[in-house]
């Protein structure tokens, strides 16, 4: 029996952030409802195919779930486990945002057996909230995130983000030290990164923003003091206490076998990856067709079934985002040849350069080649 | 076919500065001749190179024959040879033109008499044709054909007052020009039974046949199976076929004789054999004396050619051997850069030559190149009495070696509007012109003379005389000796490594100025690294200019949400696909386009 990782995506915002350029939109009531009835017909439609799968995590994202009527989500989630065998352990995580939740709707989520809340909160500075386009503020962040934990939820992860817009290494640190005062089991942290076509980037020349140094500074500061409060930073922008590193996450980079449901969700089982339509009618013929299962399925959902090159590929600049690193003796028993063999003169020039180390039969990334992941990760592609 | 009359024949070429309509009227004349119906014309069907039509100009000698029924009831022969266009190619005009007993001057009925068309009326006047006006593009409303035909006569001296007013473009005044070819150019002299002497103006290979030699026979006759002798090469054949030009075909026929324009093949292989300018004749009954004016073309510009992709090195050697063929002016021959590895130092004519060059290999071989910036043939005087040419900047001697440098030194001449005097006059100045002498055309045009030197032309002059002219000035060139000069090899250090293919000779006084551009230039050019860049400008060991590359601080790869990796591989292998376009000079990755950037110093 194999482990599977369900990925749920709800593409619906109250408004989009202004740095935003994932699949998210404002919608109504009633386009609500009928997207998750799509959504739980697709779950019920694909589950044939999952029959000597055990369920370990289940992750909603958006988007933001937490706008929806909390009984949508329940609707979800009973659709995944009447056609899903889950284990015990099943780690069951949504996205909220402060300000989309009250405290009966988060005691739902526990109901419905939701074990773990990401909270996106970004910044503690309202100023620096304001600039980027957030819903909220720091005071109403404080409220949703106590409502968590007298709710009852025992595994949070708080959002925050480094390199905003008018954002300093002080007001930063603050952020950090506030943030971890409250005690979360998990924190992310990401620089922010401008995208071409987000409204922020448009306007850039507005504001300043932090200098590259500044942004490692930030970065080297939020391992450094994270550590001290007790956190691990196990993949390059995810902190946790023991214990409490995202299992979801993990599957991402260590290439287990997800699934992903809803409007332009990815998946990615048995080196075969493949995305639902990005575009609501596509999304909605995609879901229909698929009992019919014609060929126009496979079409829309761009189904690539990767060569052993790209599952290579795949397994080092994905694994190198863990701080384990890529083991060596994995690479082996997945692809019947060394490391060494396929990509030992890349590892010697990276190691040389001190953006590569190898430790206990891992190659992980070095500090300074976490700065610089892309162009050590680039160097794993083939020609 | 009845035999031809010598009387009824009429060889001629059309001459006019660029974008004057030579290559409309050459297609008019074709199309009212009834060569080709209209429906069959594709515009100008004498540039038929693609590049030709592109860019409006004539590169290669094209010569077409018509057949022209008279007001006088007669039918004659007219051979128009179609002469490339452009000061690089000033030689194979004057050996066109040399073809031809008479020439059309176009002179375009609003912009007037350019600096072109004086150095191509002279070239031809020097060669006894008789040249008569045409005034093209009357239709224009800023046409002024009345101060054309006195700016003719007066600049020129040629009578222009029954000058036919014609518009090529629309088909206006065709008939007129026809009919003053029959009585302006003169019929051709020559006796058809005295030994062989045909004149070389052009030629062509083709795979099939070998080479096409374009020739005009001045004396004597030739046929299939005259066994031939070129003059000046020495090269000996037997001709297998001769004919005369169709349009955009060869037409065999029995036999070409004195006043006659046509081809011959012989098996050539090498276009080498059949030098542009050299005498054919009789190799049983040779004549006495080779016609004059033949000379070795030499290439004036040199660059160095490289394959973006070191693998396609020996696609690029087959692609010049082609061009070669068909080209006898451009010369290349291997060459080895420390940054960009295997490729060729190519000759050319000047700098237009060398564009076009480029340009076929990258479209007609589908080649990626990078070109070292031009450079001019210095001669090297060594202390111990030795000179040499110096093509490649690389191979500078020692300056301990070096007594003295001479540079190829040009006598240009710029047609300008008076208003724009000063900024030109200041533009030579710059570039180390030496102010010979102003004549002034008529009231609002003047005629500068100015010696500059090679190298300070052949980069981007003609786009800042452009520039600084609003495009009215016109410019022509040709070369007038070597001079001594205080010379200075200006190295580019990357990292504190030279790159060879970035060094070049420059005037001691601007290497200062030049090596600081060149170092904000490659600054822009180059990507950051891991590690801090320096980028020098160094002369002889002494560093002039500097700029630094700093070291990237952040790469990281954005959250990678739900799952979908797609766009994060995308961005990995675009940042891979990028390094591939690089040059590995030490340990620094230099994008190709560095190369070239140089180039365009002046850019604003």
């Amino acid at each position: 029996m194999r482990d599977l990782s369900i990925y749920i995506h709800i593409p619906f915002c109250v408004r989009k952030c202004l740095y935003c350029d994932f699949l998210s939109f404002t919608a109504s009531a009633g386009e609500i409802e009928s997207y998750v009835n799509l959504l739980v017909q697709e779950i019920e439609e694909q589950s044939v195919f999952y029959r000597d799968h055990r369920v370990i995590s289940v992750f909603l994202g958006g988007g933001t779930p937490s706008i929806l009527p909390a009984e949508e989500i329940g609707r979800i989630l009973q659709a995944v486990r009447e056609n899903y065998r889950m284990t015990d352990e099943v780690e069951i995580t949504m996205e909220c945002n402060p300000g989309t939740v009250t405290a009966e709707k988060l005691g739902n989520y526990i109901t419905y057996g939701i074990n773990r809340l990401s909270i996106g909160l970004q910044s503690t500075q309202d100023e620096e909230l304001a600039r980027i386009g957030r819903i909220h503020d720091y005071e109403m962040f404080l409220h949703t995130y106590r409502a968590a934990r007298t709710a009852g939820f025992v595994n949070i992860n708080i959002d925050l983000m480094a390199a905003l817009p008018g954002q300093s290494i002080a007001s930063y640190r603050e952020s950090l030290e506030r943030v971890a005062d409250l005690a979360p089991e998990h924190i992310s942290a990401y620089s922010l990164i401008l995208e071409e076509g987000t409204p922020l980037y448009e306007r850039k020349g507005q504001y300043s923003f932090p200098t590259e140094d500044e942004d490692r500074e930030m970065y080297q500061m939020t391992k450094e003091y994270l550590a001290e409060r007790g956190y691990q930073r196990y993949e390059i922008s995810n902190y946790a206490r023991e214990g409490f590193a995202c299992r979801h996450n993990q599957v991402y980079w260590q290439r287990g076998d997800y699934v992903g449901f809803g409007l332009g969700a990815a998946s990615m089982v048995g080196d075969v990856r493949w995305s639902a339509p990005e575009s609501m009618k596509e999304y909605k013929d995609y879901v229909e067709n698929m009992r019919t299962c014609t060929e126009n399925v496979f079409q829309q959902a761009g189904v690539q079934v990767l060569t052993m090159q790209e599952q290579m590929e795949e397994c080092m600049f994905l694994g190198l985002r863990m701080m384990c690193g890529v083991g060596c003796q994995d690479f082996y028993e997945k692809f019947g040849c060394t490391m060494e063999a396929v990509y030992g003169p890349v590892i010697e020039k990276m190691i040389s350069q001190n953006l590569l180390q190898k430790e206990n039969g891992y190659i992980k990334l070095t500090d300074r080649g976490i700065d610089v992941s892309n162009y050590v990760m680039a160097e794993f592609l083939f020609e | 076919m009845a035999v031809i009359e010598q009387s009824r024949i009429r060889n001629f070429c059309i001459i006019a500065h660029i974008d004057h309509g030579k290559s409309t009227l050459a297609d008019r004349i074709i199309e009212k001749t009834g060569l080709l119906t209209s429906r069959e014309m594709q515009a100008q069907v004498l540039d038929n190179m693609e590049l030709e039509r592109e860019r409006g100009i004539t590169i290669k000698a094209q010569t077409v024959r018509i057949v022209y029924q008279a007001k006088d009831g007669k039918e004659y022969i007219f051979n128009l040879i179609d002469t490339p266009g452009h000061v690089d190619f000033n030689y194979e005009v004057s050996r066109s033109l040399a073809a031809c007993d008479g020439a059309i001057l176009v002179v375009d009925a609003a912009q007037g008499i350019e600096a072109q068309t004086l150095a191509n009326v002279y070239l031809a006047l020097d060669h006894d044709l008789d040249v008569f006006p045409v005034i093209n593009k009357i239709d224009l409303p800023s046409a002024e054909p009345e101060r054309v035909k006195n700016e003719i006569e007066d600049v020129i001296g040629i009578e222009a007052q029954d000058a036919p007013l014609i518009s090529a473009k629309n088909g206006i005044g065709i008939e007129e020009v026809l009919e003053a070819i029959v009585h302006k150019v003169p019929a051709p002299q020559g006796s058809p039974d005295a030994p062989l002497k045909a004149l070389i103006f052009d030629s062509v290979y083709d795979s099939y046949k070998g080479v096409i030699v374009f020739c005009r026979i001045k004396e004597g006759r030739v046929r299939k199976g005259t066994s031939i002798k070129m003059m000046a090469t020495g090269a000996t054949a037997e001709v297998v076929e001769v004919g005369y030009f169709g349009a955009g075909q060869f037409i065999p026929c029995e036999e070409l004789s004195a006043g006659m324009v046509g081809y011959l093949t012989a098996s050539i292989k090498n276009v080498k054999d059949t030098a542009v300018g050299d005498t054919v004749t009789d190799l049983d009954n040779p004549c006495a004396e080779p016609l004059p004016g033949y000379k070795k073309v030499n290439s004036m510009v040199y660059c160095g050619m490289y394959p973006a992709d070191g693998a396609k090195y020996p696609d690029l050697r087959d692609a010049l051997e082609k061009l070669k063929l068909n080209d006898a002016s451009l010369n290349y021959e291997p060459e080895t850069s420390i940054a960009l590895g295997f490729g060729f130092r190519c000759g050319f004519l000047g700098l237009l030559h060398l564009e076009i060059i480029q340009e076929r290999l990258e479209r007609e071989y589908n080649l990626d190149l990078v070109t070292t910036a031009p450079s001019v043939i210095y001669r090297v005087y060594k202390t111990n009495g030795e000179m040499i040419e110096l093509t490649n900047p690389s191979n500078l001697p020692d300056p301990s070696e070096i007594d003295y440098m001479e540079e190829p030194v040009v006598s240009a001449e710029i047609m300008v509007t008076t208003e724009f005097i000063g900024p030109i006059m200041q533009l030579c100045q710059e570039r180390r012109g030496r102010y010979i002498s102003t004549e002034y055309i008529e009231a609002t045009r003047a005629l500068l003379k100015y010696e500059l030197p090679l190298n300070e032309i052949i980069y981007d002059f003609f786009d800042a005389l452009k520039s600084r002219s609003r495009g009215y000035a016109s410019f022509d060139y040709e070369l007038k000796g070597y001079e001594q000069s205080s010379l200075v090899k200006l190295d580019i250090l990357i990292n504190h490594d030279e790159v060879d293919a970035l060094s070049f000779i420059v005037h001691a006084d601007s290497a200062y100025e030049r090596g600081r551009k060149m170092c904000e230039k490659l600054k822009d050019e180059i990507p950051r690294h891991l590690f801090e860049i320096p980028i020098q400008a160094a002369v002889g060991g002494k560093i002039i200019a500097r700029e630094t590359v700093k070291a990237m601080r952040k790469d990281v790869l954005a959250k990678c949400y739900g799952g979908d990796i797609t766009r994060k591989k995308k961005l990995l292998e675009k940042q891979k696909e990028g390094k591939k376009r690089m040059r590995q000079v030490g340990n620094v990755e230099i994008p190709q386009s560095a190369f070239m950037s140089v180039l365009k110093l002046d850019d604003k």
